[in-house]
């Protein structure tokens, strides 16, 4: 099997309207296991398009995406929904999780959909991925009664519910204190160091960028050498 | 599929104000529904029991649809012509051999028969007369096919086989001339004829213009009154399948030429009165629950608005499209069956409550509980009903929820 986690060529997206909008031009990246990769560049220069794109939430207008090997251009939009169910876990920078559910059901949310594991095993997975996020004390919590770190470190265990091979994450620190962001990108850093994950990462952070594998630049909505 | 209804249920819990709201729409809806629907059936059942009880199945009358054809005719079925002046034989009126048509009949399976010979009549009592109507009959016949045995107050219509000069009447009758039990009364018929009877019955239908009018005494007799001997005027059937009316009434004057009237024909204009109502019952009912629709098709568009970002994430996350739908579509139907599941009970309270009531119907002379039809089709209905106005109204909203795309919202949320 490829090391290759994700490959794209000559991805161009351009939101169709009276006024076009090139939100990507001409992107060609690749991201191995194990890497972990910043995406860093200007605001409004398209990262966030780019991740997207990466995460096949959005389809490009010309250029291709290749997920494990796989040529995405011509899956539909239920066979996209069920590569994003098993194989991509999503960080974004509010931390989006269902207000109605407690952490751990907000975990349990991709694997009950899933449908792999029995219940039992769902809920002591969900449990342990928010007990090694050191949030074993909030497990019945609803999200109004988490912090804004520890919704996104809800977030990044319901991302990694599916045991993914990808996590994207799209500026999971901007609106977090300077401590539940170190430990959010400890977090982040060890799952690609640990676990073999691909990890790419939107940030405007200098010292997370210091710390990748790789620094992605995006000016424009095109990658700068 | 669990996990969707949980979702769902999850949506519906976190507002319950709106829910709830929408939910006694429902329920109000449903209960009314059902109330009024089975009030209407039933006195519709109630109307048509009364029309096919009370009232022969067929009645065969000394008629003929069409005009009988002269001989000529009959010889030359094809031939073009033309008969003037043609006058029907006077003749002793009735129908001929009804004794041979109700022996036939009699040897027929699921069929009671009875001859009768009705005429006018006065009655004369302590130098007042009053207009009758006599009906000539076999009291072991006619005991089969009216239901006035059940209305007997005093007697029986049996005694005029024992004492073919006795006479029932209607109570209305006996107080207008201030008659008793075993009276002797004089009847004047219409022939001229004189004769006294002797009461022998009373009996009190509760419509007082029968029972002022209506009297019974034997056929043989009625047959010397009238100079009609061997004659009756009509024959009039029942059948242990009161919906065979129409096609035995067709056979019945195709065999024996003279008129048979179901009672579907007979009752035709009041049929199709009912079928109106009946329209017009549902469509206010309808609405009803179509208003009730509205306010499910209100929260559910309320929540799938307040949940683009939930929706999002669901979908970004690997939900399908259909799973979201379904999602809504389970809001909608949960408070529909939740709505069935309150709303039949209420409207079973309302029905019980509804039949408590007792009125005096114009016409009648002892008053009547609200006739109510309980027969599982109306709960079937109502029940059917809401959980599709439900699924309807749901399912806008829902089709609406399953298109959101999640990029849109996650470019407009960041
Ligand atoms: N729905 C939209 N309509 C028009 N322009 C858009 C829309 N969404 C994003 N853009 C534009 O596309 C560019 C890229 O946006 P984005 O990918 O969010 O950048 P970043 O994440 O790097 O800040 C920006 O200039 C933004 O204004
Ligand atoms: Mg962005």
């Amino acid at each position: 099997m490829s090391e290759v986690v994700i490959r794209t060529e000559k991805v161009t997206r351009i939101l169709s309207g009276e006024v076009p909008v090139t939100l990507v031009r001409d992107v060609d990246v690749e991201i191995k296991r194990s890497e972990f990769v910043v995406i860093s560049g200007p605001s409004g220069s398209g990262k966030s398009s780019l991740l997207y794109l990466l995460g096949l939430l959005d389809t490009p207008t010309s250029g291709k995406i290749w997920l494990m090997g796989q040529d995405t251009s011509s899956f539909d939009e239920d066979q996209l929904a069920d590569v994003r169910l098993s194989k991509i876990g999503f960080v974004f920078q509010f931390h989006f999780l269902l207000p109605e559910f407690s952490a751990l059901e907000n975990v349990m949310l991709p694997m009950r959909r899933l449908n792999k594991l029995p219940e039992s095993e769902v809920e002591d997975r969900a449990r342990s991925l928010l007990v090694d996020l050191g949030l074993e004390k909030q497990l019945n919590n609803l999200p109004k009664q988490l912090s804004g770190g520890q919704s996104q470190r809800v977030a990044i265990a319901r991302a990694l519910a599916n045991d993914p091979s990808i996590i994207l994450a799209d500026e999971p620190t901007g609106n977090l204190d300077t401590a539940s962001s170190k430990n959010v990108e400890g977090i982040l850093r060890e799952l690609s160091e640990k676990h073999g994950r691909a990890v790419m990462v939107v940030t405007h952070e200098a010292r997370l960028a210091e710390n990748a594998d790789r620094t992605i630049r995006i000016v424009d909505g095109r990658v700068q050498a | 599929m669990r996990l969707l209804v949980g979702i769902a249920l999850k949506h519906l819990l976190f507002r319950k104000r709106q829910s709830l709201v929408s939910l006694l729409g429902i329920v109000l809806g449903v209960a009314f529904f059902l109330a009024i629907a089975a009030l209407m059936q039933g006195s519709e059942k109630d109307f048509i029991t009364r029309l096919v009880d009370n009232a022969p199945h067929i009645t065969m009358s000394d008629e003929y649809r069409t005009p009988r054809k002269q001989p000529v005719e009959e010889v030359f079925p094809r031939a073009a012509l033309e008969l003037r002046n043609v006058q029907p034989l006077t003749e002793t009126r009735g129908i001929r051999g009804y004794e041979q048509i109700l022996s036939d009949l009699h040897r027929t399976p699921g069929t009671r028969a009875a001859a009768v010979l009705t005429g006018q009549a006065l009655v004369s009592y302590a130098g007042r007369d009053f207009s009758v109507v006599l009906n000539g009959m076999n009291p072991e016949e006619i005991k089969g096919i009216t239901t006035i045995e059940n209305y007997m107050k005093q007697g029986s219509i049996d005694d005029l086989i024992i004492d073919p000069d006795g006479i029932v009447i209607g109570t209305e009758l006996a107080k207008r001339l201030s008659l008793q039990m075993g009276d002797n009364i004089t009847i004047v018929a219409s022939t001229g004829q004189v004769r006294t009877f002797k009461i022998l019955g009373l009996f009190r239908t509760g419509r007082s213009d029968y029972d002022e009018r209506q009297t019974y005494v034997s056929l043989k007799r009625v047959q010397a009154l009238l100079n009609r001997p061997n004659r009756a005027n009509s024959i009039i059937i029942k059948l242990d399948d009161p919906n065979d009316a129409y096609q035995v009434a067709e056979q019945l004057e195709e065999r024996y030429l003279y008129k048979s009237v179901s009672w579907q024909e007979a009752s035709e204009d009041l049929l199709s009165t009912l079928t109106i109502r009946n329209i017009i019952m549902y469509t206010v009912v309808s609405t009803v629950l179509i208003v009730a629709a509205f306010g499910i098709y209100n929260v559910i568009s309320t929540v799938v608005m307040e949940k683009h970002r939930d929706i999002a994430i669901l979908k970004s996350m690997g939900f399908h499209g259909r799973d979201v739908q379904r999602i809504f579509l389970g809001e909608g139907l949960i408070l529909g069956l939740l709505g069935c599941v309150m709303g039949i009970p209420l409207g079973a309270a309302i029905m019980a409550g509804l039949m408590q009531i007792r009125f005096n119907p114009p016409g009648a002379s002892e008053p009547v509980n609200m006739p109510m039809d309980w027969s599982w089709p109306q709960f079937a209905i109502a029940a059917a009903f809401a959980i599709g106005a439900a699924t309807v109204a749901s399912l806008l909203p829902a089709r609406k929820a399953a298109r959101v795309k999640p990029v849109d919202i996650l470019r407009g949320g960041t």
